[in-house]
């Protein structure tokens, strides 16, 4: 009896002193972390609705879609930005969807061990690569490239539809603006989509394999379907990154004011406006910058939300596999 | 099939040097003429000196046997003894596995399949594999059959092709209300009644399986196992079992291999090979006789 008794007041010591205090310590910190997490987005999002209060109050819903820009009438729209942020995503997503997805593939199901080892850890790195250096590299490299060659190639060769009009000579434009992203989300689709591809049962590609189908044929009936719906969550999180950039956009995309279909032109985006004015706002600017920064902030956060909801069917699709 | 065998490089005579001796023992049957009932019985796979490594482990010894046109070939032996290493070896299915190498050589009527020019996809188109764990494609039941031959570009008749199929795999009365659902609802029988549809789908001349009613219960592996006995009619069969009453009861000739020391290494050894019955009933290698009656393994 009495051994029983010592185990159960050693039991109880475990239980009601040591482990408990730490388990509770633990407890604490984590969820205090949690909490000023949630607070902080709260805040963010109360100061930029606060801050673009007057902004929305004088104009509504008109000031997404007017496009001017002048502190010195006092009349701000956010057309512009809205137009220059999501048409270089939308550049930058053509390129790097299919870029990063073959690149994925490639590192994913054909690279050897050796080469994957090598090349794989590349490819992030270039996600690592702050965007204040690849806006650098865009302006010293990728500018004058596309302004000599790329643009007048696309200009002389498909000049008749309007998006490739004639090119400026400094190469600071939205189309500039989008290569740069591209560079920006490739990584992240790529390493992404390669995780997933790595994570194709074995059963499955053998599986039709033996059924006498090539490479292609495996890679498009077996790989791709199963991993859809993951590769759509890694598009949808690198459409985030290229809507926010800010400092990268800002060296590339030139300034320019006004809309226009000429993706050759200088133009300018949400993120980077926003950056560059807040430095030195004038006349009645600071409200309409916040009210810019609530329309960038929305759109976050619809993107987030949607990524999360592939992401989560994509994970009840895995598990029905018996 | 012959008409397409040109397809197939590396053309060359059948070597018929067939090594009786293994490890300075006869290995009872193999090459041996006189064992076949029938002798004008058509060979399908001449397997001849084939030894595979992994890296610099060995996993299957010296292996010389041949395979005979609409016959259950079974092979048994017991767990590591490179059954399954050797039936992949047939389809080439072991090709992606880093630092495979093969030696000797596989012929496949004629054709050397490890000749530098043989397409492994052809191969493969020829000779099906069922797996030992169901593995349908998240897709359709229909789809799943439709896959390859689509695949294959032979999209004329494909419903007829796939309820031929699905009936041959002895599965059509139990889906062909329900074709358009996914094929992760079935039973695991039912699914692996569905991985040979898919296989034979596309007219394979053989079918590999591997353990394919290791997975099931009862009732799906005597399902599976009368569906062999249907099949052999039109196809050539080799299946791997670790169960010996089920190659008893489907195989016309029955491979048993086991662990012998080769060296300091143990291999993966073919110690008998011979027509199912004799094979059980009168072992000419003690070893054989151990196994199958449950001294070890």
């Amino acid at each position: 009896m009495s051994s029983i008794g010592s185990i159960g007041s050693r039991l109880r010591d475990r239980a009601g002193a040591h482990s408990s205090l730490g388990d509770r310590v633990m407890y604490a910190l984590c969820a205090t972390g949690g909490l000023i997490a949630a607070a902080v987005i709260a805040e963010m999002i109360y100061q930029v609705v606060h801050g673009a209060g007057p902004a929305i109050s004088r104009d509504g819903l008109a000031f997404v879609l007017h496009s001017r820009w002048n502190p010195f009438f006092n009349r701000f729209g956010g057309g512009q930005g809205l137009y220059g942020t999501l048409v270089s995503s939308a550049i930058a997503l053509v390129l790097a969807t299919p870029l990063g997805i073959s690149i994925g593939l490639y590192l994913g199901v054909m690279a050897s061990p050796r080469v994957r080892a090598v090349v794989g850890p590349l490819v992030e790195m270039l996600a690592a690569v702050p965007s204040v250096i690849v806006g650098f590299w865009g302006v010293i490299v990728l500018a004058p490239f596309v302004a000599h060659h790329v643009e007048p190639f696309l200009h002389g060769a498909l000049g008749f539809i309007p998006i490739f009009g004639t090119p400026q000579t400094t190469g600071l434009s939205l189309f500039t603006a989008g290569l740069t992203l591209t560079l920006m989300v490739l990584p992240i689709i790529a390493a992404l989509s390669r995780d997933l591809f790595l994570t194709v049962p074995r059963e499955l590609t053998d599986g039709a394999a033996a059924l006498g189908a090539t490479r292609w044929e495996v890679i498009r009936g077996v790989v791709l379907p199963t991993t859809a719906a993951g590769v759509a969550a890694a598009v949808v999180l690198g459409l985030g990154r290229a809507l926010g950039e800010a400092i990268a956009v800002l060296q590339v995309i030139g300034g320019g004011h006004g809309i226009s279909r000429n993706l050759f032109l200088p133009s300018d985006a949400l993120a980077p406006r926003i950056a560059q004015e807040f430095l030195s706002p004038e006349g009645q600017e600071i409200p309409a910058l916040f009210y810019l920064a609530l329309i960038l902030l929305v759109i976050e956060l619809v993107i987030s939300v949607v990524a999360r909801r592939i992401a989560g069917r994509f994970s009840v699709h895995r598990t029905v596999t018996t | 099939m012959s008409a397409h065998g040109g397809e197939l490089a590396g053309e060359r005579a059948p070597e018929v040097a067939a090594r009786l001796r293994l490890h300075g023992q006869p290995v009872a049957g193999a090459g041996d003429r006189r064992l076949d009932a029938e002798p004008a019985r058509e060979t399908v796979f001449e397997i001849r000196d084939v030894a595979v490594h992994y890296g610099s482990s060995q996993a299957l010894g010296w292996t010389t046997l041949d395979i005979h046109r609409h016959e259950v070939t079974a092979v048994i032996g017991p767990s590591g003894c490179g059954k399954s290493t050797f039936l992949r070896s047939l389809n080439r299915m072991n090709d992606t596995i880093p630092n495979f190498r093969l030696e000797g050589e596989v012929l496949y009527r004629g054709h050397d399949l490890y000749a530098p020019a043989t397409n492994r996809v052809e191969v493969r188109r020829r000779i099906g594999m069922v797996f030992q764990k169901p593995n349908p494609f998240p897709k359709s039941i229909y789809d799943n059959v439709a896959w390859a031959p689509r695949n294959l570009g032979m999209r004329a008749g494909l419903d007829e092709r796939v309820e031929r199929a699905l009936r041959h795999a002895a599965l059509w009365d139990e889906v062909k209300d329900r074709l358009k659902q996914s094929a992760l609802g079935l039973s695991g029988g039912q699914q692996q009644r569905l991985c040979i549809a898919r296989a034979i789908a596309i007219e394979p001349d053989v079918l590999l399986l591997d353990e394919p009613a290791s997975a099931l219960d009862p009732i799906a592996t005597a399902s599976i196992e009368e569906l062999m006995h249907t099949l052999k009619h039109r196809y050539t069969l080799v299946i791997v079992t670790h169960n010996m009453q089920q190659a008893a009861r489907v195989a016309d000739r029955t491979a048993f291999f086991a662990l012998d020391l080769s060296g300091s290494q143990r291999v993966g050894t073919l110690i008998e090979y011979a027509p199912t019955r004799t094979l059980f009933t009168n072992p000419s290698d003690p070893r054989t006789r151990d196994y199958i009656t449950g001294q070890f393994g």
